[in-house]
């Protein structure tokens, strides 16, 4: 690439700073405020509260305190939620690959129009605000005696996450040279071979960054865990939604604050690690899409 | 490939869309058609515990009970909760395209039904925050790329911030910042200069304030798939067109841009579809008085309030679908042509 | 930097400690005859969470007690108990969510039960429907008023009783330049600001449905004046109004920034709270019944109560079990151990300083939430009919035309209309 001339680096500099600030400074002082009182983070009296701590300082000596973490974690025991999400959205991710790179392959390499339907049904489906699915879930789940437990809600992601699933990886599978499985058929493989010996180990990249994605779906879902598992087996966000309290009821944003905060810690390790593959990954997949 | 082998494969993926998808659409589809009985009431006597009692009216369970054995699904009423008050409104159309004169004041009806106050700005947030936060995460993609190479992890990262906190909170945190006490809205009263400028008082300040949101929120998305395609941009093309004496706009304009357009294509139309569903910004910014959308219609009617309105919810549901399908047809078509190509 | 992880240490320790003790007293059971299972679903706040766990303490070899706390039990309640076996035989209910169980027929009335197993429960615990207990109420609740005992007596005003009161002391307090926005109200369009008018129009005496049917009567002077107080209140109020529910209520008068309000008094205690609330504004709050309307003899809010009702679709050995259990978590002993956490009604309760204003409300003769099968309709119309009039959009006819259009939808496609 060549060098960029003197202005335009300034302008892009000035661009990236301005944006980079913008996407981390409502982290950061998410990050800051976990540890002040809900008087100070959320002050009705003026922001400047939050940096001093005046309110923390009154209430418990100093001007940082644990206790939303101590909130969260010891008194309503945080780690249980996060056990049922780390089962969740790991069952998720790994059930939605299985089935999505099989539907996904199979769409790519058909060549009739039926396939072409099947995606564009599933865009269909994608559009359904997911709260009227869950709503119509209700009643059969109870009368089969299934509602409340991690399977059926695990199954539910799965269903749900299908069609971005199907896309993206249909899109991924495309890029990759019809010659490859096809020299592997005429080598004596079946199908189900072929794409598990030759396809798969070239789709590392396409298969991590969907899974990224329904990962993140799982891991952020409100409206299908909230209504479908019972209290022991909730997972994060419903919990962290009951610590903002209803209506008549004083909840305790500072829980719920912590809560958020420890709650990216794993997704940070996550990303930092699968950073390249993610950006590999899709450069490999949607461009020929 | 040949049909068998094709639905092998596919079919774990089917079987659980069918179930979980499919069926519960359909069934949505049939509910939109209906209403409830018409419900036996009988005058009762309530007590309280804070003493006294008064007459009240109940439904007869009994009697109910024997209606739904007798047809479960209720009375079919055909479209009618698609065009009753509370969505498409035909009566109240046809008063105001047949009576009322000005053009304003025609606007000012139509946007005084709860329908068509929602679709007003679940499209104005669609068409305003897609094409924004692909501009933006194009942007920053370009920008990320010049940048050396031990800087550039940490920049993606940061960069995908905005894309991973919980909105339930996320939007929380912000609308709190938004807030005249809270350190935007403080700031901006003071660069205003203006100690009463508020931005969640006025219904256009508001929108501006949830649009911005928007495109902060869905803008990582498209960094990432641009920045993703960015990488494979062929640098011979790059290098011709500069020994082409390109200079470095229309390198980006015919070479790096085509090369992005079906990326583009897949990311117009995953966030378009997203954006079309619009909810939690309504939400975590209390703007509820002047913003809504059809996705907050249907979370209305089933989940915020006292009575489920079921039939309601299944109708707004149907015509998000059929809203998102005519948004989509576009991009359906170049799928189509797509398709065909590689068929041929 | 103090981080307090000592606390933190410790607190692990106490909790870990009553794990251990509430082991040693579910061995020691309550004495429920028969055996059964006991399942509860209840919504997820403090005084519920005291209940579940007394519950709890019933459970021995023959009976089994399991709780689901949680935020959309109103969402979840319907479907769980229409199943045959009910997937609950407990729900926890409100005045307003104890209503699409009725219309249903989900939950079975209590008298024999009450005969047997009920000799602690006062005779205003039992919510009778048709003659029949339904539900057995056991805490309060209501919005009522919250001043500033400081701002009034600068102002030289006595605690208002009307809201025409509130509105000629809100003028005071602002020419006199105590305070710029002295009032404030859950006005953000959605169930609060529907609570808002539900309140008010209550105060006024009159019905919200003609007699006997489901046709919509707000649509006369009543409801004119009730909108008009709404509207005159908000010129006192901070611009922001529209943004404002019930935990914002909270924030803004521990900031100090409001003189007059009406609120929940659920959240009374966490306002002069010793440790969490603002120290100036806590030793200054004071609370009352809810102020009259338009010359009106009772506090214009709704009363709530919260109780328990059993499911029908369950084993009468199951319902007899879970009767007793709750009966036992809602007894006068659990009640005096945590007699801070709610308003209760149980016997034996001496209501706490933030009790008064619920208590206000309820010896001033305040009425009810209404139980009708089509008010959660009513309320849901009122959330987004009057968001454009107290936004100042439009006017009260308007406002009422809106409500009674959007009402009459919804009740034709319930069955409710023809």
């Amino acid at each position: 690439m060549r060098r960029q001339p003197a202005g335009l680096r300034t302008l892009t500099t000035a661009f990236l700073t301005i944006w980079l600030i913008a996407a981390v400074f409502p982290f950061a002082w998410t990050v800051w405020g976990s540890f002040k009182v809900e008087a100070d983070f959320f002050s009705r009296q003026t922001w400047w509260y939050a940096i001093e701590g005046l309110r923390t300082t009154q209430e418990t000596g100093g001007p940082f305190t644990l206790g939303g973490y101590e909130g969260a974690w010891i008194k309503n025991e945080f780690w249980k939620p996060v056990i049922n999400t780390l089962i969740v959205t790991l069952s998720v991710t790994g059930i939605s690959l299985m089935v999505g790179t099989l539907g996904g392959y199979a769409l790519a390499r058909s060549g009739h129009r039926y396939a072409f339907w099947v995606l564009i049904a599933a865009l269909v489906f994608r559009a359904m605000p997911h709260i009227t699915l869950v709503s119509g879930y209700l009643l059969p789940f109870f009368q089969l005696n299934i509602w409340g437990f991690l399977p059926t809600t695990i199954i539910v992601l799965v269903a749900i996450n299908q069609p971005f699933t199907l896309w993206m990886l249909h899109s991924f599978f495309l890029s990759i040279p019809k010659d490859l499985d096809e020299s592997a058929l005429v080598d004596g493989c079946t199908r189900f071979q072929a794409f598990r010996m030759v396809i798969i180990p070239v789709m590392w990249p396409g298969v991590i960054t969907t899974g990224l994605f329904s990962f993140l779906l799982g891991y952020n879902d409100f409206a299908v865990t909230s209504m479908l598992l019972r209290q022991e087996n909730q997972t994060m966000i419903p919990k962290i939604a009951s610590f903002l309290g209803s209506i008549q009821n004083e909840g305790n944003v500072m829980f719920a604050v912590a809560a958020v905060v420890s709650a990216t810690v794993p997704l940070f390790i996550l990303v930092l690690f699968f950073q390249r593959q993610i950006v590999s990954g899709l450069t490999a997949g949607a461009v020929k899409g | 490939m040949p049909h068998r082998t094709f639905a092998a494969f596919i079919f774990p993926s089917i079987l659980a869309m069918l179930l979980f998808i499919t069926l519960p659409i359909f069934s949505v589809m049939v509910q939109s058609m209906f209403i409830e009985h018409p419900a036996v009431l009988t005058t009762v006597e309530n007590c309280g515990p804070f003493g006294g009692c008064t007459t009240e009216t109940k439904v007869d369970t009994v009697a109910m009970a024997k209606l739904k054995a007798e047809a479960p699904m209720g009375q079919f009423a055909g479209l009618a909760n698609y065009l009753n008050h509370n969505h498409l409104a035909i009566d109240d159309l046809r008063e105001i395209f047949g009576t009322k004169s000005g053009f304003a004041e025609k606007v000012s009806s139509l946007m005084n039904l709860p329908f068509y106050r929602a679709l007003a700005f679940t499209l104005t947030y669609c068409f305003v925050v897609t094409p924004l936060a692909m501009a933006l995460g194009f942007c920053i993609a370009l920008a990320v790329n010049t940048l050396p190479r031990l800087m550039k992890g940490p920049a993606i990262f940061v960069s995908i911030l905005p894309m991973i906190i919980t909105p339930l909170v996320g939007s929380l945190i912000l609308s709190w910042m938004f807030n005249p006490e809270g350190i935007f809205g403080a700031t901006l009263q003071w660069l205003a200069n203006d100690p009463k400028l508020s931005l969640r008082a006025s219904p256009v300040l508001t929108w501006i304030v949830i649009l911005t949101y928007g495109v902060w929120t869905n803008g990582p998305f498209s960094f990432v798939v641009f920045y993703a395609g960015l990488q494979t941009v062929p640098m011979d093309t790059l290098e011709s067109a500069r020994i082409d004496g390109a200079t470095r706009w229309q390198a980006t304009r015919f070479v790096i841009i085509p090369h992005l357009m079906p990326l583009a294509t897949f990311v117009a139309l995953v966030q378009l579809m997203d954006n079309f569903r619009v909810f939690e910004p309504i939400v975590g910014f209390s703007a509820q008085a002047n913003a809504t959308s059809l996705s907050w219609m249907v979370y209305n009617d089933l989940v915020s309030q006292d009575a489920q309105q079921f039939g309601s919810a299944a109708a707004t549901s149907v015509m998000t679908i059929i809203g998102v399908l005519i948004l989509l047809t576009p991009v359906l078509i170049r799928t189509w042509r797509d398709f065909n190509r590689k068929v041929a | 930097m103090n981080m307090k992880l000592t606390k933190a240490v410790a607190a692990g320790a106490v909790s870990f400690a009553a794990l251990i003790a509430g082991g040693g007293a579910a061995l020691a059971d309550c004495g429920i005859q028969g055996a059964g299972s006991v399942r509860i679903l209840s919504n997820d706040f403090e005084a519920l969470r005291v209940v579940n766990a007394a519950a709890a303490e019933c459970a021995n070899d023959k009976v089994k007690v399991t709780s689901n706390a949680t935020a959309e039990h109103k969402n979840i309640q319907g479907p769980a108990l229409t199943a045959n076996p009910a997937e609950y035989t407990v729900a926890m209910v409100a005045n307003n969510s104890i209503v699409p169980l009725l219309n249903d027929g989900l939950i079975r009335p209590l008298d024999d039960l009450v005969a047997k197993y009920g000799a602690d429960l006062q005779p205003n615990q039992l919510i009778k429907i048709d003659g029949k207990v339904m539900a057995i109420a056991f805490m309060g609740n209501g919005q009522h008023l919250f001043y500033r005992k400081d701002i009034l007596a600068k102002a030289g005003l006595d605690v208002p009783k009307s809201y025409e009161d509130v509105l000629a002391d809100a003028k005071i307090i602002k020419d006199k330049g105590l305070m710029e926005y002295p009032l404030a109200a859950s006005d953000k369009p959605g169930w609060d600001l529907a609570a808002e008018f539900v309140n008010m129009y209550l105060g006024t005496g009159a019905e919200f449905f003609a007699p006997g049917s489901a046709e919509l009567a707000i649509d006369n002077d009543n409801g004119r004046k009730v909108l008009e107080t709404m509207r005159a209140m908000t010129k006192f109020m901070n611009p922001d109004y529209l943004t404002y529910d019930a935990n914002e209520l909270s924030k803004i008068w521990d900031a100090g920034n409001v003189a007059l309000m009406n609120q929940w008094g659920s959240l009374a205690g966490a306002a002069i709270d010793p440790v969490k609330a603002n120290k100036d504004v806590a030793a200054n709050t004071g609370f009352a019944a809810a102020p009259t309307i338009s010359g009106g003899s009772i506090p214009a809010a709704a009363l709530w109560w919260d109780g328990f009702s059993i499911a029908k679709n369950i084993s009468d050995d199951d319902a007899a079990a879970s009767f007793q259990a709750m009966v036992h978590a809602i007894s006068p002993a659990t009640v005096a151990a945590h007699s801070e956490v709610a308003t209760w009604l149980v016997k034996g309760y001496v209501p706490g300083p933030a009790a008064i204003g619920v208590m206000g409300n309820a010896t001033g003769g305040a009425k009810p939430y209404p139980m009708q099968p089509y008010m959660g309709l009513l309320h849901t119309a009122l959330s987004s009919g009057l968001a454009d009039f107290i936004a100042g959009k439009e006017d009260a006819d308007q406002a009422l035309k809106d409500v009674k259009a959007s009402y009459d939808a919804s009740a034709k496609e319930g069955g409710f209309l023809k």
